[in-house]
């Protein structure tokens, strides 16, 4: 009897590993010699979706680049907890300059390797909201326009965590933070602000844009090798939940941002040249108050006198994005291969 | 080659012979005429392999050039004023990283007003950042200059700023003698980086330091400058070897023997300085020049030497500070402290206003005479801002100062006169 | 190179930093006890085989299915699988299918011809069973592997007891069971056929066996008082199955109806109806929901054509009719006599009213008590008296022949201690894996493949096996559904998700080892192992 291609697998290709599948089908985390890009002794707190998002990255880049690799990071939380003198946590050739320029710089980067002739040598850039979406946007656009041989990952966790918590253009609707405190008629940050990046990224009509969480290994792996495969601007922003920031458990992180995903709130999709070509479709829809009942920057809507009018218009916003992005899996655009199953 | 020839045309030939890897580009008056004759020698294939960038900012423009210089390519960059401050944090970044970038600073004056012409506003905003700023006298300097500022660059790994007074050097056409590739070749060996940022050898550039070393950073960084002033006046002697001409070093003395008056300065204005030096000597005075081209590191010891002997020393500045006075002066200042000379600075040429021969005689004549202030706003039009000062003080919304001097004057836009 | 100081790091120097000191929790791998394992009368280790049979290695899944049971093929078929009911899957669509897979690997075993481990070093102890069931059979089994020497006796002809005169064909076909009931003898064991113990005290004496070992069953079928004709035809489903097995089945008559709510009663009108007759009426005094019969075989009686009298009961047959009286429930459930009659045309009536137990060898055993017509036995199933014991259908319990092959597994053991002096002691049980402390997310969605079943007009008529087995590859399939509730099955969650890379993968069944110097405790481990397999424990500080 010969083994029958049966690839179903207890946990198909939801889990890490699945230790049926063959070598080339397994996710890079799942190799003991995976490179840990972002290696032990980080100062991140416990349970940061950031310092685990940026090792599945990079680690997949550093896959699909063969190991020729170079990562340029914004200043950041990032930043500030794997680079303290005298202690790096990074595996691979990294430079820090500033909070805004990290596309410019890699920019200038991708440039020197060209005019030397490094084709082999790929080059990431990294940075969180604050440093994609604000200060960073600049640079970032301009990498864009120009198509430069750039991956840019934003570790998005939707306020600036690193200073304390404070809003920035990628906080969401009613979450608390330092400077959108949860007082007043309309607590929390304000509704119809914002800037949706993947879809200016879009706009600029670069090869390849794409979503992405820190609870869908096999995606993230998938989308990082995808981009890895092609030249030019690209653009990968992954939502990265902080426990600090969001105030959910530090063991609730992966969870939350699978919540982020099966609520609609955070559509997962990819883009070739500004077209979206495949969604991740949802799996179990969930309302969103169970997405935003164990984040503490949402607190002020529950409690004693719930705010169920903002909390609707939160759903809305989820309904609306299931809508536009034909998140259910019925009316997917095209439902991501689960890999491991037949 | 002698050509008669642009002066930023000239910088641009001089910087292409240097081979320049990364080069970034982000217009601003009075600057662009470099950036343009250099994207049209990569474009055309004349300069390769060469990385041509037009940029969003001047921020992006020193960003690219720190990611490219951290990658190991020589990375040149031009700017002026408001695009200089508006890459400020990147300037500072670059020192701290220690990378050995060029860039040309066509000095401009700094707005509110805006205003495209020269001073040395821009470069004076910038003196703290860790880059080594050399001025150009002359447009044969500029370009000079910038052959020895690659070298100097990537001997120190320090970025190096070479100053070149914007309208009057780099829109003047003057004879430049340009070298020619195989001599640059000869004298400028290729950039061998103290870091860079590869997968063979992986490193982390740009950590986070705390109280615990940061000093001991900085004063390496202020070390490393100190070595600049050995080697600068080292580079441009071993310049002058090879290409048969002086520019460059610390300072530029000029008849300064026996002088009983020094004027001190940057950049082009010291030619005007010279012409009423020479009036001024042949009509018996005892005057001289120093001409300082490294203003960081500051050649302390070199200007107390130039100076010593003389009874006033009167720093002819392009810049002030507002509130304060003279920027260089202080500089000079501490150089000639244990010295009993008195030190007379002089303010003027602000936002392109003419240096003129007559006006500078004025101030020595004046100096000679022991009449000069302290500090002088050289044509200052007392009467003009006495009568917006009148305007302030009767009416609350008196309305825009330079509006109103415009009008006082009866022009409607700024010009030269 | 020669790094600019302090801006410039070489790699691998966050090492020096050593993050665990931060944790408050800590990570430990735990393995818990799997629902299916814990209801297993057999005590097989049911987790651990589906994992093994996963990758495709079935001889080692078939290994440790005998570690427990030597009889997958058989209970693959006939067991009632109380793990299924247990299963944790059942929460998230259906139970795995367990059972099936277990058939698949007892087959494949027979197909392959994998032995049994071989019977152990020659202890020198003797022991009788008596009985050749399940239990019988089971505690053979495990004594050889002993090393004890077994005479096994039997008053019927042919080994298996229950499993070969009271379960039909079209359940187990006896070549299924000859196969492995002959893969135990090959053990090397005293087999006497035909040979009824009269009494126990004198034939463990005369053989001067050390221990002995009742498994004598419930072959008694259960009579009550019905009034019937001289003509009416009525006998009892025990016999009815017997006669069957031995191919001497009796004439019933076209309409026959089965009295009783049993597996036995289900066992009889499914026979019944192969037997030829059109009407094989179930009479149950109760309704559906409280018979006792397994839901499965009742809906496979229904689909071969057995009809249902529901809250009935038969009150006379005489002269080809059966006169039944309508009841009704009570409150708590009880069914109470309503006086209404009404009369029914049959043939024959089977009754199914439950078995007995033949005690009759214990007449002169006065230390072991006996109560509700079975045989009290302490936890190790030793009865009264010292060095017999008894197991199966003869002592209170579920008359299952898993619980049979547990209580034979149970007994040996028990023997064991005993032959040589020692106490039994139980082996430490886990702590249960309740559904709740699953990660549910990480499992595919992946409904239960159903056995085939042969098509109904066929099996109506033929004693041919009504359920077929599965392809390897539903099998794997349904294998592969296990949750591995509790217990680790390397899916690398942990190692994948921990943000400061402080779980150690140490390779195929090895698992994994925590890295107490990086971890921080932040429980993501713990919250994503989708099996429960880590707890996290306060720190010692």
């Amino acid at each position: 009897m010969t083994a029958p291609p049966v690839r179903f697998y207890q946990v198909g290709s939801f889990a890490v590993g699945n230790r049926l599948l063959p070598d080339d089908d397994q996710t890079v985390q799942s190799d003991p010699n995976r490179t840990n890009s972002l290696d032990s002794g980080h100062r991140a707190c416990q349970g940061c979706g950031e310092a685990l998002g940026a090792r599945y990255a990079l680690d997949a880049a550093m896959r699909a680049s063969e190991a020729r690799l170079v990562a340029v990071n914004a200043t950041g939380c990032l930043e500030v907890f794997s680079t303290p003198y005298p202690e790096t946590s990074w595996r691979i050739p990294w430079l820090h300059s500033l909070f805004g320029n990290a596309p410019a710089v890699a920019t200038g980067v991708a440039a020197a390797l060209k005019v030397k002739g490094r084709s082999d040598v790929r080059v990431v850039a990294q940075a969180g909201d604050g440093g994609t979406v604000d200060i960073g946007f600049g640079c970032l656009s301009g990498m864009f326009e120009r198509n430069d041989d750039v991956l840019f990952i934003c570790y998005d966790n939707e306020a600036y965590m690193n200073t304390g918590v404070q809003r920035s253009g990628a906080t969401p609707p009613a979450a608390r933070t330092a400077t959108t405190e949860a007082i007043g008629e309309e607590p929390g940050n304000v509704f119809g602000q914002g800037k949706n990046l993947p879809r200016l990224a879009m706009a600029h009509e670069i090869t390849y844009v794409a979503t992405a969480t820190v609870a869908d290994l096999h995606d993230l792996e998938e989308k990082v090798e995808r981009a890895m495969r092609l030249h030019g601007a690209r653009y990968l922003h992954v939502l990265v939940p902080c426990p600090l920031g969001w105030g959910s458990a530090s063991c609730d992180t992966i969870r939350v941002a699978r919540l982020a995903k099966e609520t609609g709130l955070f559509p997962v999709f990819e883009a070739v040249h500004g077209k979206v070509t495949g969604v991740s479709a949802i799996r179990h829809r969930t309302p969103v108050e169970e997405y935003l009942s164990i984040q503490t920057r949402y607190a002020h809507l529950f409690g004693e006198r719930p705010r169920t009018d903002i909390i609707s218009r939160i759903q809305s916003i989820a309904d609306r994005n299931i809508a536009e992005y034909q998140l259910l899996a019925d009316d997917a655009i095209t439902v991501e291969p689960e890999k491991a199953e037949t | 080659m002698l050509r008669q020839i642009e002066g930023s045309r000239a910088v641009a030939e001089t910087v292409a012979l240097c081979r320049p890897e990364v080069v970034c580009a982000y217009p601003i008056s009075p600057q662009t005429h470099i950036i343009e004759a250099i994207g049209a020698m990569v474009k055309s294939g004349a300069l390769t392999p060469c990385e041509f960038i037009n940029v969003e900012s001047e921020f992006a423009a020193m960003s690219v050039s720190i990611g490219a210089s951290a990658t190991g390519a020589r990375s040149y960059t031009a700017t002026a004023s408001q695009g200089l401050l508006f890459m400020i944090e990147a300037v500072y970044n670059a020192a701290g990283l220690g990378l050995p970038i060029v860039m040309t600073l066509a000095n401009r004056a700094i707005g509110a007003p805006i205003n495209i012409w020269n001073d040395h506003s821009d470069a004076m905003a910038v003196r703290d950042s860790g880059w080594i700023q050399l001025f150009a006298e002359t447009n044969q300097e500029a370009a000079d200059l910038h052959v020895q500022a690659f070298r100097l660059a990537e001997e120190l790994s320090l970025p190096v700023m070479v100053c070149m007074d914007g309208f009057i050097l780099t829109h003047a056409v003057e004879r430049v003698e340009l070298p020619d590739q195989a001599e640059v070749d000869a004298f400028l060996p290729s950039y061998e980086p103290r870091q860079v940022l590869d997968p063979d050898d992986p490193v982390s550039i740009g950590a986070m330091v705390g109280p615990e070393a940061f000093e001991e950073v900085r004063y390496l960084a202020h070390l490393r400058q100190l070595d600049a002033l050995e080697r600068i006046p080292t580079l441009a002697a071993a310049f002058d070897e090879a290409f048969g001409r002086q520019s460059g070093g610390l300072l530029h003395p000029y008849r300064t023997e026996g002088a009983e008056t020094i004027v001190v300065a940057l950049g082009s204005v010291l030619g005007t300085i010279k012409d009423a030096v020479d009036a001024r000597r042949d009509a018996g005075e005892r005057v001289g020049v120093v001409g300082i081209t490294a203003f960081r590191p500051f050649p302390r010891e070199a200007v107390r030497g130039a100076l010593s002997g003389t009874h006033r020393v009167v720093v002819v500045e392009k810049a002030f500070s507002i509130g304060y006075g003279g920027v260089l002066s202080t500089d000079v200042a501490m150089a000639t402290h244990d010295s009993d000379c008195t030190l007379r600075t002089v303010v003027g040429g602000l936002g392109g206003r003419p240096i003129t021969r007559d006006s500078l005689e004025e101030v020595l004549a004046a100096a000679a005479r022991d009449e000069l202030d302290p500090l002088t706003f050289l044509d200052l039009e007392i009467e003009i801002v006495q009568r917006e000062r009148g305007r302030m003080t009767s009416t609350r919304r008196s309305g825009p100062s330079a509006e109103n001097i415009l009008r006082d004057l009866g022009t409607v836009a700024s010009r030269i006169g | 190179m020669d790094l600019p100081f302090a801006i410039t790091l070489d790699v691998g120097s966050s090492h020096a930093n050593r993050t665990g000191s931060w944790r408050v929790e800590r990570p430990i791998y735990v393995d818990r006890l799997p629902p299916c394992n814990d209801a297993c009368p057999s005590g097989e280790n049911v987790q651990r085989w589906l994992y093994q049979a996963e990758p495709g290695e079935y001889e080692a899944a078939w290994h440790q299915i005998v570690e427990d049971n030597p009889f997958p093929a058989v209970m693959g078929r006939i067991c009632y699988h109380p793990c299924e009911t247990a299963c944790n899957r059942t929460q998230l669509d259906e139970a795995v299918g367990i059972n099936a897979v277990e058939r698949f690997l007892g087959d494949l075993g027979i197909e392959r011809g994998w032995p049994l481990p071989p019977a152990g070093k020659d202890t020198g102890r003797r022991v009788l069973v008596v009985g050749a069931g399940p239990a019988g059979l089971s505690a053979t089994y495990h004594l050889r592997r002993q090393g004890h020497e077994v005479r096994l006796v039997d008053s019927a002809s042919q080994l298996g007891g229950m499993m070969r005169y009271g379960i039909p064909s079209y359940r187990l076909p006896r070549a299924v069971l000859d196969a492995e009931i002959a893969r135990v003898v090959a053990l090397g064991v005293d087999v006497a056929f035909d040979h009824t113990v009269e009494d126990i005290q004198l034939e463990r004496e005369a053989g001067a066996f050390d221990a002995a070992f009742l498994a004598v069953g419930a072959q008694l079928a259960h009579r009550v008082d019905i009034p019937a004709g001289d003509s009416s035809r009525v006998l009892d489903a025990v016999s009815l199955l017997h006669r069957v097995a031995v191919d001497d089945p009796p004439l019933l008559g076209r309409r026959v109806v089965v009295y009783g709510g049993g597996d036995t009663a289900v066992d009889a009108a499914r026979t019944v109806r192969r037997l030829g007759a059109t009407d094989a009426v179930i009479v149950y005094r109760r309704n559906r929901d409280r018979m006792p019969a397994q839901r499965d075989e009742l809906e496979e009686a229904l689909a071969e054509g057995v009809t249902m009298r529901w809250l009935s009961t038969v009150d006379r047959f005489e002269n080809g009719h059966l006169m039944l009286e309508k009841m009704r429930l009570d409150a708590s459930g009880f069914p109470e006599p309503t006086g209404e009659f009404e009369e029914f045309g049959a043939d024959s009536l089977v009754l199914a009213l439950g078995q007995d137990t033949d005690l009759s060898l214990l007449d002169r055993a006065p230390n072991v008590a006996v109560e509700d017509g079975v045989v009290t036995v302490l936890p190790t199933m030793m009865t009264g008296e010292r060095g017999v014991f008894a197991g199966g259908d003869a002592v209170p319990s579920p008359r299952t022949a898993t619980v049979a092959i547990g209580h034979g597994k149970r007994a040996a053991q028990g023997m064991g201690a005993f032959m040589s002096g020692k106490v039994l002691v139980d082996p430490t049980r886990h702590g249960l894996a309740p559904f709740d402390r699953l990660n549910t997310w990480y499992y595919s969605d992946a409904p239960r493949t159903k056995r085939h079943e042969l098509e109904r007009a066929r099996r109506q008529s033929t004693f041919d096996e009504v359920v077929e087995g599965l392809t390897e590859e539903n099998a794997l399939f349904e294998a592969r559904r296990c949750l591995s509730c509790g217990n680790c099955f390397e899916c690398d969650n942990c190692f994948g998700v921990c943000p400061d890379n402080a779980v150690i993968k140490l390779g195929p069944e090895q698992r994994y080892e925590i890295n107490y110097d990086f971890c921080k405790g932040c429980g993501l481990c713990a919250e994503e192992c989708p099996c429960g397999a880590i707890d996290m424990v306060p720190e010692r500080i």
